[in-house]
């Protein structure tokens, strides 16, 4: 069980600004029903004084998704545009007298859906460049994201990063290219780890593995972009594929090769090489 | 406030009449059985009779009972003693839909030990497929185990037919049977399985008590060693009180089995029956034709399970959801996952699990009070039948 705060649970039992301003002058929206929390906040702007006088929100969550949308409310009501834009997700944390680690993205989900709205407002364009760089494909959380959240909430740790902006939570794939990316930010120079003497496999063993990795961890992936490789024949460290499907003409076959080979070397500790029958 | 406990399958009260035998062997009883004064030898007795006992309710015999401290040992140690008898064979099938005590330990197995793993699909309603398993089995595999009843859904899966397909090949079958005993008849003179997994705080005994029946006649290679406990075959110092526990739970719960489980299946469909006529846009998870007579896997559609439970706690209720929010980590319930349940029925799951305490009075409390708080949490959501089309398109993209 989650250890919330009195207001947590005072905000989430009778949540306050519930439902949908009505000619709403900006609607911010966050999250999705898949990802399991999605927030969307309605405001409405005095035009001389350009200070938020109504907001009202909508949510998908958790209780403390719940609470954290409510105070979201709360706080920016009074509030001019600017003042608002400045709220931080510590502020929402804070008002609630802490969040448990595990769901300060509750409050992240708060921050983004006001600026959302904000944004919309001054008719800001959302910022949706194609070359965005999606690192968590589960729960679509950005480089960018990540970056911030990380620099923004003095997050030092994966863990971190995934208690705040959820990415790493799911299938966990992306978990190194979060920590090159909080190496970067923290330009802490990469330590060398230490070589880890992995135990010598069998003849046996080496096969199993090789066979095991193939078929849960790269066969999947191809088959999703519509393409498929057999295994042929492990000789040595030798290891022969037969490539079928869309891979067959991929112009970046040769890389799928490379990358199946950097796996197979890492997971076995031997260095196999792979080629196609 | 009194507490209206709906979640015996996460664990159930410990039955008075077990605290009462159990009394003794904390305050007078305290000897070590393997002495050889009459004050601890005494306790051996009363071990070997909560054996009979806990043999008694799977039709097995008493020397086929492992005492261990809990399921996940059980679950452990069999798995691991199939593939130490069986040092050749290095496949181990298993479903998808277990508990984590194999799913976990399984993985193990594949890292550390290299291990091929086959883990085989459910369809929607929670069934097993057999064409599945029938496909993946070889002449390497070592093991195969698979749960009786699920957990999160209830779901009883064919365990006589998988037992009879795997004695004709020869191949070890082990059953996690934790939600299952004491909830429907087990009888293991006919069921052909030769191991077996059970935990006494799934049936009105203490916690830290588990069982692992081996059959007469399969190989076995302790996990914990040490001294001559269990015939060597699992060590350290028995935990007599809750071993005495359990034999009394396991009497108790074969006295309620043989009065049926008639009454309790009615309460719950009672309960099911009139959440679903209530609560527009609500699914039962799972095959309701072949259950436990005790739980029920309910989504209810644009709500959240964690805010569910947290409402429903305000009125003492207790029940547990499959939601992301609940399970400690970000994805949501792995048994409704594989079924293929929409992520947004999955976040709203909530399983109610009953027990032979649980009373009519208390049902219709639940019946009263849950319907106006779906509405409400539904009131909240930006989510909704009209909106609702375009997210189960989205997921079922995601879901291929």
């Amino acid at each position: 069980m989650w250890e919330y705060t009195d207001k947590v649970k005072e905000y989430f039992l009778k949540p306050k600004n519930v439902g949908e301003v009505e000619n709403p002058d900006a609607v911010g929206e966050v999250g999705s029903i898949i990802c399991g929390d999605a927030l969307k906040l309605s405001i409405k702007v005095d035009k001389e004084t350009n200070r938020i006088v109504d907001a009202k929100f909508q949510t998908f969550g958790c209780a403390s998704a719940i609470a954290s949308s409510s105070v979201l409310t709360e706080l920016v009501k009074g509030k001019t545009l600017d003042e608002a834009a400045k709220i931080t997700n510590q502020d929402i944390a804070e008002y609630l007298g802490g969040l448990p680690d595990e769901k300060m993205h509750c409050s992240v989900m708060g921050m983004e859906a006001l600026q959302d709205a904000v944004n919309k407002y001054r008719g800001v364009k959302k910022i949706t460049r194609p070359e965005e760089n999606i690192i968590c494909k589960c729960f679509d959380v950005s480089e960018e994201k990540i970056r911030r959240t990380a620099i923004e909430n003095n997050l030092k740790t994966v863990e971190d990063i995934t208690h705040y902006t959820k990415a790493g939570g799911g299938c966990g794939m992306c978990i190194p290219e979060i920590e090159q990316i909080l190496k970067e930010v923290w330009s802490i120079t990469e330590i060398k780890e230490r070589p880890v003497e992995k135990k010598k496999l069998t003849n046996i063993q080496r096969m199993a593995l090789i066979q095991d990795v193939l078929e849960r961890e790269i066969r999947p992936k191809l088959r999703a972009d519509g393409g498929d490789l057999d295994l042929v024949d492990i000789d040595g460290s030798r290891v022969i594929v037969g490539l079928r499907g869309m891979c067959v003409d991929c112009p970046s076959g040769g890389m799928t090769i490379k990358g199946i080979e950097e796996r197979l070397k890492d997971v076995t500790g031997q260095n196999i090489t792979v080629v196609t029958e | 406030m009194k507490t209206i406990y709906l979640d015996n399958n996460a664990t159930t009260q410990v039955a008075p009449e077990v605290v009462e035998a159990m009394l003794p062997y904390f305050t007078e009883l305290y000897g070590n059985a393997s002495s050889m004064h009459t004050f601890g030898g005494q306790i051996h007795g009363r071990i070997e009779m909560a054996r009979a006992q806990v043999a008694e309710l799977i039709g097995a015999e008493p020397e086929e009972i492992i005492f261990t401290g809990c399921g996940s040992e059980s679950d452990n140690t069999a798995i691991m003693s199939a593939a130490e008898c069986n040092p050749a064979k290095r496949h181990i099938i298993t479903t998808r839909v277990e508990h984590s005590a194999i799913l976990n330990f399984c993985k193990h197995m594949a890292v550390k030990g290299g291990y091929r793993v086959t883990y085989l699909p459910v369809d929607t309603l929670g069934r097993l497929n057999m064409d599945a398993l029938l496909e993946s089995l070889d002449d390497h595999t070592a093991v195969v185990s698979i749960m009786y009843a699920n957990n999160e859904t209830g779901v009883i899966f064919p365990i006589e037919e998988i037992g009879k397909l795997l004695r004709a090949r020869g191949i070890l079958f082990h059953v996690d049977a934790v939600q299952a005993a004491g909830k429907i008849p087990i009888n293991l003179k006919e069921l052909p399985v030769d191991m077996i997994s059970l935990s006494g705080h799934k049936l009105h005994a203490p916690k830290g008590i588990g069982v692992l029946y081996v059959r007469k006649g399969t190989r076995f290679c302790p996990y914990l060693i040490g001294g001559h406990q269990e015939r060597g075959r699992r060590a350290g110092t028995e935990n007599v009180a809750s071993i005495v526990g359990l034999g009394k739970a396991c009497e108790l719960a074969k006295k309620e089995l043989a009065r049926g489980t008639a009454p309790l299946a009615a309460l719950r469909d009672k309960l099911e029956a009139a959440l679903l006529k209530r609560c527009p846009d609500a699914v039962v998870n799972g095959d309701r034709e072949n259950r436990l007579p005790n739980t029920t896997s309910i989504s209810f559609e644009y709500v959240e399970g964690e805010a569910i439970l947290l409402r429903l706690n305000e009125y003492g209720i207790c029940a547990s959801s499959g939601s992301a929010c609940t399970s400690g980590s970000l994805q949501p319930s792995h048994v409704l996952r594989a079924m293929g349940i929409p992520y947004t029925a999955v976040h709203g799951s909530v399983r109610f699990s009953l027990s032979s305490y649980n009373r009519q009075s208390e049902i219709d409390r639940v019946i009263e009070v849950l319907p106006p708080i779906i509405k409400e949490l539904r009131s909240y959501s930006p989510f909704g039948r009209d909106k609702f089309e375009q997210y189960c398109r989205i997921d079922a993209a995601r879901a291929d």
